[in-house]
């Protein structure tokens, strides 16, 4: 029975072939537009490290200004002070805690043929590789003993260690940066999660860095500041030691727990922390202190931009339009054909079989839509992608989730666009149109 | 107008198909008025003045990291070379590009005090040839002095005694001065250190465009010791292509112990900050003209349909002396109707989602006139949509009234 429907509908769709047409691009248009934009906000809003995200929580302490909060109405600060971060990294309270910050070098290669280059870094502890489960192509992260005793070494990204070593094992290897000769422990594989969870305060798409090296040697080295620095209150001495102990905020924090409960036990941590540094005469404010673990902080932050959600509800107003189009004309096309359904129920068609033709109908065009539809989403896509160049590189991709979902919103949305037109139709009084023949 | 009752009763036939068409072109409306909003919007701020020469500018890097790297000399020598080279207006060494995205802010303040309100002001630090490689105008005050142009290390937190501010940033400390009135005013900067106005410009941007104080800004008399700097180049018109070439070739000729990187032009620059803004234009444009073509060829399909229907009707008014015009007309008659019972309802959900727009993106509110630009359009596509196959109605042969079926 099924396939003298879908015969059936074929040829209904056929003998209109230009009026189908039209369903069928408004119904791809209308999918295509929706799936191109609803993918840029779920590649946008996917969950970087679906594995533990819910144990990995993110630091917030508000050291700010007694006078004015952070931000309005009562925020604290989204990054923490070099200080605090190495005071909370002592402490070591959580199950793996890890104090972080960008900074740059200039590497000098020691082929004689290959130029400086300037490589943007990390500054960071032990734990943040095995935190974020940071794949290793060779080697490891440095230890914690690395961390005390400020060992001079590096943990290289992929394309570092191809450029430098020509993609060879490195381990054991020399890199000079910055003038000092650092010995490469580790070299990662390709890792860039989306969004960079750990640090979105320069842009939550930026690429993962390419150095890597021990949190301790931020101030020894003296190593500069690639990211954002606040500051309420000025720093007083002139000296790097004084900057890395004012107020400023430019580094931060997170912490890894076995079980998510335990951040509540680490929260009273945190508020004995400022409670006794409150008696040194710093954190002025009242305890505004912030555990947020990795989805709730991108959420706060809001990587998923404004623009994207704003095209978003834009698309799929523009998919309702297109399924107002299609309702209005499945439903002139089949009161249209009022007579040959009144003569199909004189002879003996059930109103069930009539709706069921008819729904295999609209879902047929449903189908073809989502197809094109598809089809429309890829070149959508690549269109966005060349609209914003790089900002948007790995964020315009379709993934099997996406494709499944465009197809079934495709067949859903239009079979519930066809059914009051279905309705209508098997309503029709046979006796009354036939008469009037 | 008699013939509008007859009209309406027809209409009243397929109440549901003539209130889906009316609420699609509601629809349609509401997408067009606030998409055609969001472009306009974003138009107006990606017009506003940068106060820059940006056809004829560009800057690149320059990065010590030799031990023996001497940054004051290099830069006082690089300078002077650059400033040699034929087709050269100026150059100024500077912490930070207007429009890139990156630099520093402080705040200024009429009171000194921890406690008293402060002016967001991004910092630019230049010296004494400033003014004339931005290609900004002094329209008050004066320019710095080449002897007062100190120089200044990594970490220091002091600031120098005079400074130069945009024209709205003494307006936004000073709001019942003038310009001229503003040269000689106190500000504070980090709370209690005060800072004197010695010059007025009209117009410069900072460093981010979507900062709300974007035409904020000061100039500091310092050069940076910071290891790391930019240089930001004027050229004569027309120059800029040749000379980004040459000065890069001058300046990595000798091996000074430093890296010069990102040599780029204002305009790239401006491209660059600015492309998320023509990216959302481009697709809200891409949107709105589909949205339109769609609603039309729905019309047109519906009106098809309905002239179909009604083909033996349409034979029997001819017969009974409707003109060919007659016919056109209630088509087109009806569609009016239809259409604008759809922007009726169009004109309130346009509001609508304007209001929620304000409120959750902080859109600024339409104007007025968008309301009935966007009306006369859409009739005027529904009039056009209808116009063929009303015609085709109209030449249905009166003949056609005296068959069966």
């Amino acid at each position: 029975m099924f396939s003298y429907y879908v015969r059936l509908a074929l040829l209904s769709l056929r003998k209109n072939i230009l009026l189908t047409g039209l369903m069928v691009a408004a119904i791809g248009l209308g999918i295509g537009a929706a799936m191109t934009t609803i993918t840029v906000n779920y590649m946008m809003s996917s969950d970087p490290i679906p594995q533990k995200s819910e144990r990995l929580f993110h630091v917030q302490l508000d050291n700010w200004s007694p006078n004015q909060p952070y931000e309005e109405p009562n925020e604290p600060p989204d990054q923490v002070t070099w200080l605090d971060a190495t005071n909370l990294l002592q402490e070591g309270r959580a199950f793996r805690q890890a104090a972080m910050g960008g900074t740059s070098f200039v590497i000098e290669p020691s082929q004689a043929e290959q130029k400086p280059f300037i490589a943007s870094g990390r500054a960071t502890s032990a734990d943040f590789f095995p935190m974020f489960d940071v794949p290793f192509l060779y080697g490891r992260g440095w230890t914690a003993d690395d961390d005390n005793s400020q060992n001079l070494v590096v943990v290289l990204s992929k394309a570092t260690n191809d450029q430098l070593f020509g993609g060879e094992n490195s381990v054991g290897e020399t890199v000079v940066m910055g003038g000092r000769a650092f010995r490469v422990v580790g070299v990662l594989n390709d890792w860039q999660p989306r969004p960079k969870f750990y640090d979105v305060s320069t842009g939550p798409f930026n690429e993962v860095e390419e150095v890597f090296v021990p949190w301790s040697l931020k101030e020894p080295l003296e190593l500069p500041l690639n990211g954002n620095n606040n500051c309420w209150k000025p720093v007083g001495e002139e000296t790097f030691s004084a900057f890395l102990r004012s107020e400023c905020v430019n580094s931060q924090f997170w912490v890894e727990f076995e079980d998510p409960k335990d951040a509540d036990s680490y929260l009273a941590f945190l508020n004995n922390y400022v409670t006794e540094q409150k008696k040194l005469g710093r954190f002025e404010r009242p305890l505004n202190n912030r555990l947020m673990d990795v989805m709730d902080w991108m959420e706060y932050r809001e990587v998923v931009a404004e623009d994207a959600i704003m095209m978003m509800y834009m698309a799929i107003m523009f998919l309702v339009v297109c399924l107002l189009n299609t309702v209005a004309l499945l439903l002139a096309k089949f009161l249209g054909r009022s007579g040959e359904i009144a003569l199909r129920r004189a002879v003996g068609a059930s109103r069930r079989d009539l709706f069921l033709q008819y729904t295999v109908e609209s879902a047929m065009i449903g189908i073809a839509g989502g197809l094109l539809g598809l089809v429309l989403a890829w070149f959508g896509l690549q269109g966005i992608g060349g609209l914003y160049g790089d900002m948007t590189e790995g964020l315009n991709e379709l993934d099997l989730t996406m494709v499944g979902f465009a197809i079934v919103l495709a067949i859903v949305s239009t079979i519930l666009a066809g059914l009051y037109p279905t309705w209508r139709a098997c309503s029709v009084a046979p006796a009354g149109q036939l008469k009037s023949q | 107008m008699s013939e509008l009752g007859p009209i309406f009763r027809a209409l009243l036939r397929n109440k549901v198909g003539a209130f889906l068409l009316a609420l699609q072109i509601a629809l349609t409306m509401t997408i067009m008025v606030n998409a055609i909003h969001m472009i306009e919007n974003r138009s107006s701020m990606m017009a506003r003045p940068s106060g820059l020469d940006e056809a004829n500018q560009f800057y690149l890097s320059s990065n010590g990291y030799a031990e023996n790297f001497n940054e004051r000399a290099v830069v006082e020598e690089d300078l002077r070379n650059i400033r040699a080279l034929p087709g050269i207006v100026d150059v100024t060494q500077i912490n930070a590009i207007p429009l890139s995205g990156g630099g520093w802010s402080m705040g200024l303040q009429t009171e000194p005090g921890d406690d008293k309100p402060s002016v967001g002001v991004a910092v630019y630090f230049v010296d004494d040839h400033g003014i004339d490689a931005f290609g900004v105008n002094l329209i008050a005050g004066e320019n710095f002095n080449p002897t007062e142009i100190t120089y200044r290390q990594r970490n220091e937190q002091g600031w120098p005694q005079n400074i130069i501010v945009t024209e709205a940033m003494a307006k936004e400390l000073f709001p019942d001065l003038t310009p001229a009135q503003a040269i000689g005013q106190t500000t504070y900067i980090a709370g209690d250190e005060p800072m004197t106005i010695t010059g007025v410009i009209d117009q410069l941007q900072a460093p981010w465009v979507g900062w709300s104080g974007v035409e904020r800004v000061m100039l500091v008399p310092q050069r940076t010791e910071f290891r790391s700097s930019r240089y930001f180049i004027r050229t004569e018109p027309g120059q800029r292509d040749r000379m980004m070439k040459a000065v890069e070739e001058m300046l990595v000729a000798e091996d000074r112990g430093r890296l010069i990187r990102n040599v780029r032009t204002m305009e790239e620059t401006r491209d660059d900050s600015y492309r998320s803004y023509s990216a959302l234009q481009t697709i809200l444009w891409i949107i709105v003209i589909i949205l339109t073509i769609i609603t039309a060829l729905g019309i047109v399909g519906m009106v098809t349909f309905s002239v179909n229907r009604r083909r033996k009707q349409i034979g029997t008014r001819r017969a009974l002396g409707a003109s060919r015009f007659d016919i056109m007309k209630h088509f087109m008659l009806e569609n009016f109707l239809v259409t604008s019972v759809g922007l009726v309802l169009g004109v309130g959900s346009s509001i609508a989602l304007n209001i929620w727009l304000v409120d959750a993106f902080s859109l600024p509110r339409i104007g007025w006139y968008y309301i009935p630009v966007a009306m006369v359009i859409l009739w005027v596509v529904g009039q056009a949509a209808v116009f063929g196959p009303a015609r085709k109605a109209s030449q249905i042969s009166p003949a056609l009234a005296t068959r069966t079926a």
